[in-house]
Parts: structure tokens; sequence; C-alpha cells
């Protein structure tokens, strides 16, 4: 196969990939997309195989890569709970970060950048590429709880990164004027790995919605950059497509936070989980109203309409079986039963949606904040299940608050709020969930789902 | 440097700024419950690289670029294939509940 007819059919491959993700955009295209994607990128394997024909012996090491890592892949992607999807994405755009550094490294050993310009890119797809692995490393940890959630600081941050970030660009630079001295490439290298863990570290576990849409963003980039040193059409491509996607996704989770991009990850914003530590201060003057689950159960089967407001306690607590099981028994007494998922409830983009999912909540029960928003005011009850910052009123009155602007779900607006929580802890925000305190509220502590099945042992013995 | 540039390296920027701009515009309001699988999918195609790995491990110039090239295949195949699946089984997962509206209150 020549060259021309191999980017013919690259041409193709990527007519897949963009119909594939306008596809995923839609609910009732997904799953076609999905199999666009796939589509397009069996064409783009099986084309570079015979376009580039290698030797026997390559031939046989790249299959049998290829046959372990799709081994690999798979047993992940069927294995995972849904509850561990968060760090899998984040692994995953780790993986394709990795694969992209590697790539344009491997390319430089088998020959120099042909130009200057070639070599900065060359240059710039190990960066990102090596800068995406890190962070996607310190993202799984801080997602998996095995690296500490909470922002870590430490003095110049910032100053620190971006020094580090200049001294990266120093190098690709000297690489690119030094096309032979790979050295440079390896200083590349290692600072940019360095720079993924320390720009990530200051990053809170709840603003990791954010931080993985944009590794997703960066994953593409990387490849896309790799793709430019190799001098192939449908890396250029398909890159591209993934770093805008990824983007999109992030300027939705940063609206949704009412927040800009910079300041979540500039700012070692809040205090890490929402079951923290209280913090004091007015915290002990006043009291909130501690019930029982008979109290909540009494509520919820007297009320004609609940709303579920799910957040990351509930995924920690995985709750959504529980919290779908009492949904029915209600439901089948009469009670209207939403769900009002938060755009930035719990630690990736769509994570109470597929938790949900996972529990078969039927879709048409799911509303996202703008549709609900209105119906609390009608509403008996509203239940809230480890979420928190999502729901504090100080979001839109508090202009001393640190969640001033955010867009909340107004949980305070309707009759009665039942709050599932570990403790009276602050929220990620570290701010006092004002909504505690309000008359109308239920606290009901200890883990959310003993709680729920609690309620669910109360609701049957009153049914 | 930005004065040496070769038609080819223009051609390339183009196809990169082009592809970005149909990405914007071909996703454009995203559903909620598409969020995650968006992502994941994403994340499969931006296991493209796996064709460049495989360029990267057919080349026998260097036997230490063929080894990164073997590598960038097995990982970039990780991606691929995990990406994809973990994306099926999650819209599998939206699907079948739309189909079950009757649930059954026999608890």
């Amino acid at each position: 196969m020549s060259e021309a007819v191999a980017w013919v059919l690259y041409l193709v491959s990527a007519g897949f990939f963009i119909f594939g993700l306008k596809g995923l955009s839609g609910p009732k295209t997904a799953v076609g997309g999905n199999l666009k994607g796939v589509t397009g990128m069996t064409l783009a394997a099986i084309t570079v195989l015979i376009a580039r024909s290698p030797e026997t012996g390559p031939l046989i090491a790249i299959l049998i890569a290829m046959g372990l890592g799709g081994a690999v892949g798979f047993v992940l992607a069927k294995r995972v709970e849904m509850t561990g999807m968060p760090e899998l994405v984040a692994a995953f755009n780790g993986v394709g970060g990795l694969a992209s550094a590697i790539v344009a490294l491997g390319e430089v050993m088998h020959r120099d950048p042909y130009t200057p310009t070639i070599g900065v890119v060359t240059a710039l797809g190990v960066l990102i590429g090596a800068l995406t692995f890190t962070g996607s490393v310190i993202a799984w940890g801080k997602l998996a709880g095995k690296v500490n959630s909470a922002p870590v600081k430490f003095p110049n941050q910032n100053l620190a990164n971006l020094g580090l970030l200049v001294v990266a660009l120093v190098a690709v630079i000297l690489y690119a004027n030094n096309l032979g001295a790979e050295i440079w490439l390896f200083v590349v290298l290692a600072v940019a790995l360095g720079l993924g863990v320390l720009a990530v570290m200051p990053i809170g576990g709840a603003d990791m919605p954010v931080v993985v849409a944009l590794l997703n963003s960066y994953s593409g980039i990387a490849a896309s950059a790799a793709g430019y040193a190799i001098g192939n059409p449908i890396l250029i491509v398909a890159g591209a497509l993934v770093g805008a996607s990824g983007l999109i996704l992030t300027v939705i989770m940063c609206k949704a936070m009412n927040r800009s991009l910079a300041n979540v990850l500039f700012s070692a914003f809040g205090t890490g989980d929402s079951t923290g530590s209280t913090e004091g201060r007015e915290m002990e003057t006043r009291t909130v109203r501690n019930y029982t689950p008979e109290d909540g159960a009494i509520l919820l089967t007297s009320a004609r309409s609940v709303i579920v407001v799910p957040g990351y306690g509930m995924a920690v607590a995985q709750a959504q079986h529980s919290v779908r099981e009492l949904c029915d028994l209600l439901e089948s007494a009469g009670v209207k039963i939403q769900y009002a998922i938060h755009p930035v409830a719990g630690r990736m983009p769509g994570h109470m949606n597929v938790l949900l999912a996972e529990a078969n909540v039927p879709y048409d029960q799911l509303k996202e904040m703008e549709v609900i928003n209105p119906d609390f005011e009608n509403t008996d009850v509203v239940l809230v299940v480890g979420a928190n910052d999502v729901v504090n009123p100080a979001a839109r009155t508090d202009k001393e608050s640190g969640l001033y602007g955010m867009p909340i779900l107004d949980a305070d607006k309707s009759n009665n709020i039942i709050i599932l929580k570990r403790s009276l802890g602050v929220g990620f925000a570290g701010e006092i969930n004002e909504l505690f305190f309000n008359d109308k509220t239920m606290m009901l502590f200890g883990d959310a789902k003993d709680t729920i099945m609690a309620l669910i042992g109360e609701v049957k013995s009153l049914q | 440097m930005i004065l040496a540039l070769t038609m080819g390296e223009v051609i390339g920027l183009y196809i990169f700024v082009l592809a970005a701009f149909i990405g914007f515009e071909v996703i454009t309001k995203v559903p909620a419950q598409l969020h995650t699988p968006l992502m994941s999918g994403a994340n499969a195609i931006s296991g493209i690289i796996l064709i460049g790995a495989i360029i990267v491990a057919s080349n026998t110039t260097s036997t230490f670029g063929l080894i990164l090239g073997v590598i960038g295949v097995f990982l970039a195949m990780i991606n691929v294939v995990g990406g994809f699946a973990v994306t099926d089984r999650m819209l599998h997962m939206f699907k079948k509940k739309k189909e079950k509206p009757a649930k059954g209150g026999d608890a």
C-alpha cells in the first residue's frame, strides 16, 4: 500500500472519529458513536500495519504487545466497579500520555527531526505526554485514596511550578536549535514528569472533575504533537478532536463551579474530604436537629414528592443501590421521586449519573440542575445523601464565602430537608453549611448506606 | 525559527487547527448523563497514538527506538481497548434502565 492510499484511508478513519464524537454527545446516538470510534481505530490500525509492513521480528513484537495491551485494557474495563470509574478514567489518561511521550522519544531514536519546528513539536509531545502521565498518576492516587486528597501546599508553589515550566520550555528550544543533542529532550522529560506531580498535588479532591477532564484534553494534544513529529495526519486529527472535547468538558465543569480554570488549577482551593474535621468557629455554639431514622421514615412516607440530592458521600458509602431501593419503596407508595444532579457532584464529570445508572435508577428521574431547581419549593422532602457544598445556600448569599457565586441546588427552598452525613464536618470548600442549621432540616448522622438501610426498614414497618 | 516554516509544517498546523475547530463544533451541548462516557470515549480515541507506536516499532534503524515503539503499542492498546470497552459498558447500563420503566414494587 502506498503512503498516499494510507492517507486516504486515514481520512476515512478521521471521519469515523468525528461522527463518533458527535454521536457520543447525544443520548440516542452514543452507543453508535462509540462503535464508530472503534471502527475508525480498527481501520487506522490495519492501514498502518499494511502500509508500513514491518519485518517479521518487529511485526511479532507489535502483535504480541497489541494482544497483551488489549487484554489488560479489556479486563480493566470489565472488572471496574462503577464507583472506581474516576480512577480508571484517570489511569487511562495517564497511560495514553505516557504512550505519546514514548512514541515521540522513540521517533527521535530512529532519526533526528528534519527541522527545528518539528523538533519543537516533538519536544512538546514529550513534555505534554509526560506531564499528563504523572499528573494522572497523582489524580488517580487522590481518587483512589492513596494520595492525600486535600490540597498539598508548599511555599511559593505556583512560582516554583512556573519556574519548572520555564526550564522545560527553554530545554525545548535548546533541543530544537541543537537537533541531535538528545540530552535536552531528556531534560524536558525529567522536568515534565516532576511538573505533573507538583501541578496536581495542590488540587483538592473535589476539584478532580476539572483535572480529569483537563488531563483528558492533554492526552489528546500529546498524541497530536507526537503525530506531528512522525508526520502522520490521523494522529494530528484524532488528537486535536480529543483535545477539543476534553477542553469543552473542562469548561463545563468550571462554569458549574463559577470558577475560572486558573483558579481551580492554581489556588489550592478547599480542605480535601467533605468528611473532614470540624473547623470549630461558630460550629459548637449552634445546635442542629439530630433525629433518628424513624423520624426520617415518617417524614418520607407522608410526603407526596421527594427529591434526592446525591453527592460524593453516596459514592464513598456505595449507597446508590440502597438509595434506589428506598426510592422504589416510596414510589410504590405513591411518592413522586426525582434526583437532582449537580454537574460537579462527585469526582469526575457525570459521576452521579454513572453510579445511579448502575443502580438502575430510571433515567427520567435524573434531573439536571437548571431543570429541577424550580421544583424544590413545591417539594415536600429533599433527601441529601452525602452532598454538601452543592446545597450550601452561602453560595447565593454570603459574599465572604469561597463558594459565593457557585450555582447550587435550591434544596433549602423545599418544605423539609433530611441530610445524611457522617459528621457535622465542613464541606470541601471549608465552609460551614448553613443548611444544617435550617429549621426545616433534620440531620441523620452515620454512614450513608447504614442510614438508608435503617430508613428502608422503618419505611417498611410503616407501610 | 517561525520564518523557516516549510509548507509541509504549515499543512500539519492546518490539519491540527481545523480538526480542533471541528471538535468544538460537533460536541455542542452534552447532557450530564454523557459526561463520563464522552470523556472515556474520547480517551479511547486519544489511543490513536497506537498508530504512531506501530510506526516507531516498525522501524529497525535503532533498537532502542524499536523497543520504545513496542512499549508504546502495549500502552496505547490498554487505552484503546479499555476506553472503548468501558464506554460501551456504561452506555449499555444507561440503555438497560431506560427499557425497564416498570420496576417491580415487590419489595
